[in-house]
């Protein structure tokens, strides 16, 4: 292969880094009043590398270490896509707060390039730089409005965990290397083959299994979670509760199925039992919360739980599960955060429980979509989260765990305790006062993806379903 | 005719439509003449719904065994939009669209809080219970059935009484729960069939085994819905804190989906499951009708008794189902279809009483018959029919049930014709509290009889009772050779 070959199949990610170059030469020059433009140019990159990925050839480049395949496409264009909404909001809402600056849209393309990579990434290196870039920029964004003390908080303490986790994945790394000669998947995959994987790589993959379970925050590694998802902006925080979790998840498929296929009954007990803790962390620790972003943490927590039963099935199945329970829960989650941007009151934003109360009478839109957005979440039919859930359990009842299903679904259910709780709180109290004028961007976003989440998912799922197979034979699973 | 059964579905979701346009195009006008335009919209929907059902029962071919009307669209890999029905179906889908317009008459004059949205809630719950009905494939019934907790839920809660919001968290919570055990077993016979096509199911030869693991799921999901004892105690609590309307759903509909899950994936699905567990389900039936009828008696709520005479009225059909002959499983669908006219007929009686006076309790009333003659006499006749007196629709049922279980355990036929005795003892002392006697509470003194629109909403139920009562053969012509047929595969599976 030529260097212009393996140009090719990186062009989606060359072009964007190309992209993010000039604008921030281009930004830089003009300061923070081209926000705006940079904005819209980070969109339509993203938009244009979106189109990239969906066209692009498969095959290895640069010596093993970048694979372009069905299920790195599926999941950059599904980041591609979602990052200028996160852009859109992000701006808008950065500018109301008087806190407009142009690096913020930059940023955004930086952690998209870095989830790019990760879904592409062949071999530990480029994973961990995938991993890295992402995680940097995020740990930014998390700080971003710097003279608020609660979002400086979250970003040290999202660095200082975050920087810890790469640790764990770094160490992991190396013990693999080590021990199985080779960063490269595939040749970690022919080390261990017919079931000779050494204790040596199973203790470097226990390691590096934990590093990447931070960056999904999967319990025992969710700490992190409530306490950045309550200070950082809210914009923000509905970017990073959505896209570089589908990266992560995607990049665990990756490395599990590609590398470590042969050592599935291993890595099964750890995916088996972080799942089992997310779901019971999630949703019990969400039943004390008053705090509606805290409460959207261990909602995230749970739901992260539930993926990791798709992927714990170890098949194409659920492979194809996760895919799809990805992308269905990163449109919930991001319409959620775009609710809570858009509501306020007396300027204030809504963030506790009972701000909320009467919302239906005096927003019955937003009203409407948020509890449709919560009855998704919750994994409620018809709604798109239903969906969702119903991929993976049926993923893993088809692999034997019916057990671990049947158990899990029935902390679903405790979990519906907290999202009633709201519903009720909107549709059931009566309302404390009027609440501000919803702006535009946060209100159409959030009451599109309520509609994507009902009913638009049940034509939607006949096209995804078949996209999300597709991607998931890349894996090279049965 | 493809396409009717969808047509049934959805046509409510056009009233539905229709009230969110009318919403957003008369904002600013005065709201008591926007809600008149909605109810007339609802009225209207549910009629044309009522027709439509009627229609396809005349199209409807008794002699034929299979599925009728079936619609079969695919939609992605593990889920099919597939309808149809048989004789079992088939008239639960007339009830639903019978007992709409009755519910929405009911809440004419009652409801005046966000009218606009109750009467939305009311017919997405239509949609939703009607889907159940026609529902032939694994998932589709799944997302119907479960879909039906959303509107519920918000009409407890928003339309409900003081207790509201714990009865429609206990409503939600326990459904669910129930329900969440249905699905992983709907996935784990998906993955073991590699179909979720219902007819296909129905044939398939589950491993006993695995049979007992399924039918215990499917059976939590509907005893709670049904409900049966012991997993019964969220049905007085939703019942007392709904509104009038949402109460004859429940009743009159709701609990059917619990009977109709029986009927349709208990018994022709695991057979051997089914066999195995019917000391089980006998023992949970008969103590349903000992026991909550005595606690019937001991209630103070007129709501909370008729509730739990609801669950002593719905372990007769548990009993007949069971039983798995033909005697029985006619008497629970006949049953099944009687109460829900009788007892959506008695929650509106007290519905007639709690909007005048706002309270349900029975020692407040006393000596009503002297004022509202009429209403003592349609009173009078839900009464009997609850109590199953020859003549009324609820003799037939309860006869018929219990000669079904009389075949298979004497013993469990003996103790039900106890309950039959008890629904006396709770019911007429119900009737002789709130009716006979001195009319003492002068709060009582002005009390209207019977308007117009009562006596229009109660004449079809009154009618359906007398005619059910005398000519049963009426509902048996139509379900005959879906119940042989369900009972003849039953009997093969099982070698009896």
């Amino acid at each position: 292969m030529t260097f212009q070959d393996a140009l090719q199949l990186a062009r989606p990610e060359v072009f964007l880094a190309a992209s993010t170059l000039v604008l921030l030469v281009w930004g830089a020059f003009r300061g923070d009043k081209a926000m705006g433009e940079v904005s819209i140019g980070a969109s339509l990159a993203l938009f244009v590398a979106a189109g990239f990925a969906a066209v692009s050839p498969e095959g290895t480049a640069f010596a093993g270490g970048f694979i372009a395949d069905g299920a790195s496409s599926f999941g950059k264009v599904a980041i591609y896509l979602i990052s200028p909404v996160a852009i859109y909001l992000g701006d808008r809402w950065l500018v109301r707060v008087g806190n407009g600056r142009f690096e913020f849209p930059i940023l955004i393309l930086l952690a998209a390039l870095g989830m790019g990579m990760m879904v592409s990434a062949g071999d530990l290196i480029s994973l961990y730089i995938g991993v890295e870039l992402q995680s940097l920029a995020l740990y930014v964004l998390a700080a971003f409005r710097r003279d608020d003390v609660k979002a400086s908080e979250a970003g040290l303490k999202y660095f200082v965990l975050g920087a810890l986790s790469s640790g764990l994945l770094l160490y992991g790394s190396s013990l693999i290397y080590g021990f199985a000669g080779s960063t490269h998947f595939d040749l970690i995959a022919k080390s261990i083959e017919g079931g000779a994987a050494g204790t040596g790589v199973l203790f470097g993959l226990v390691f590096l299994i934990c590093g990447l379970a931070f960056k999904v925050s999967a319990a025992p590694f969710h700490m992190w979670t409530p306490d950045v998802y309550e200070g950082a902006p809210t914009p923000v925080v509905g970017f990073f509760a959505a896209a570089p979790k589908l990266a992560a998840m995607l990049l665990l498929a990756r490395v599990l199925s590609e590398g470590f296929g042969a050592a599935l009954e291993q890595w099964r007990q750890i995916i088996v039992v972080a799942a089992f803790l997310s779901v019971a962390v999630g949703a019990f620790g969400g039943l004390a919360q008053s705090n509606i972003k805290r409460l959207l943490a261990y909602s995230s927590i749970a739901n992260i739980g539930y993926a990791l039963i798709g992927l714990s099935a170890g098949s194409a199945e659920g492979m194809e599960a996760v895919l799809v329970f990805m992308v269905l829960y990163m449109i919930d989650v991001t319409g959620f955060f775009a609710c809570l941007g858009a509501l306020s009151r007396d300027g204030k934003p809504m963030e506790q429980l009972s701000d909320f109360a009467g919302l239906a009478r005096v927003r019955p839109g937003m009203a409407l979509a948020l509890t449709a957005l919560s009855f998704s979440v919750m994994g409620l039919p018809p709604f798109s989260g239903f969906w969702a859930k119903m991929f993976v359990f049926k993923a893993a009842i088809a692999s034997g765990q019916w057990a671990l299903a049947a158990v899990l679904l029935l902390g679903s259910v405790v979990a519906a305790f907290y999202y009633l709780r709201l519903i009720k709180t909107m549709w059931f109290d009566t309302a404390p006062g009027q609440t501000d004028k919803e702006p535009l961007d946060a209100k159409g976003v959030a009451i599109a993806s309520a509609l994507f989440c009902f009913p638009v998912v049940l034509p939607a799922l006949a096209v995804l379903e078949p996209l999300a197979k597709t991607a998931a034979l890349a894996f090279g699973l049965k | 005719m493809t396409g009717i059964l969808s047509l049934i579905t959805f046509a409510p979701m056009i009233g539905v439509a229709a009230i969110l346009a009318l919403r957003a195009m008369s904002a600013g006008q005065d709201t008591a003449v926007v809600a008149n335009r909605a109810k007339i919209v609802a009225l209207v929907t549910s009629l044309v719904t009522l027709a439509l059902s009627v229609f396809l029962v005349s199209k409807f071919d008794a002699k034929d065994t299979g599925f009728q009307f079936v619609e079969t669209v695919t939609w992605f890999s593990g889920a099919t939009y597939r309808m149809g029905v048989d004789g079992i179906s088939i008239l639960f889908v007339l009830l639903t669209a019978f007992l709409l317009p009755i519910c929405i008459l009911a809440s004419w004059e009652s409801v005046t809080d966000r009218v606009l949205e109750y009467l939305a809630a009311f017919l997405l719950l239509e949609t939703l219970v009607i889907g159940v009905f026609c529902a032939l494939d694994l998932v589709l019934f799944y997302l119907f059935f479960e879909g039906g907790l959303v509107p519920m839920f918000l009409i407890i809660g928003i339309w409900g009484g003081k207790n509201r919001v714990y009865a429609a968290y206990k409503f939600f919570l326990y459904t669910l729960l129930g329900s969440v055990l249905m699905l992983a077993a709907i996935l784990a016979m998906a993955s073991i069939a590699k179909t979720t096509s219902i007819p296909d199911l129905m044939v398939f030869k589950f491993d006993p085994q695995v049979q007992m693991l399924l039918w215990l799921a499917f059976f939590a999901s509907f005893a709670v819905k049904m409900p049966m004892w012991p997993v019964h105690t969220w049905l007085p609590d939703a019942h007392v804190e709904a509104p009038t309307a949402g109460s004859v759903i429940l009743a009159g509909i709701l609990l059917k989906m619990g009977g109709y899950g029986f009927l349709r994936f208990l018994l022709p699905m695991f057979p051997q499951a089914s066999v195995y567990f019917t000391p089980l389900v006998f023992a949970m039936s008969v103590i349903a009708i000992i026991y909550t009828s005595l606690v019937a008696f001991r209630q103070v709520d007129i709501k909370k008794l008729i509730a739990y005479s609801s669950v002593a009225h719905m372990g007769f059909v548990t009993m007949g189902i069971f039983s798995g002959n033909a005697q029985g499983v006619q008497g629970a669908i006949f049953q099944m279809l009687s109460h829900g006219v009788i007892a959506g007929a008695l929650f509106l009686c007290v519905g007639v009483v709690y909007d005048r006076m706002h309270t349900r309790e029975i020692a407040f009333y006393g000596g009503l018959a002297n004022r509202m003659p009429w209403y003592a006499a349609v009173f009078l006749l839900f009464t009997m029919g609850n109590v199953g007196l020859p003549g009324t629709s609820g003799f037939v049922g309860e006869i018929l049930t219990m000669t079904g279980a009389y075949h298979v355990s004497t013993w469990t036929a003996l103790a039900a014709t106890t309950g039959v005795i008890l629904s006396a003892v709770y019911a007429l002392s119900l009737y002789r509290r709130v009716m006979f006697g001195e009319l003492v509470n002068p709060k009582l003194a002005a009390i209207q009889d019977l308007t117009v629109r009562e006596v229009v909403i109660f004449a079809p139920l009154i009618a359906s009772t007398l005619i059910l009562g005398v000519r049963p053969g009426l509902i048996f012509n139509l379900t005959a050779a879906s119940v042989d047929h369900l009972v003849g595969a039953y009997k093969a599976a099982v070698g009896g």
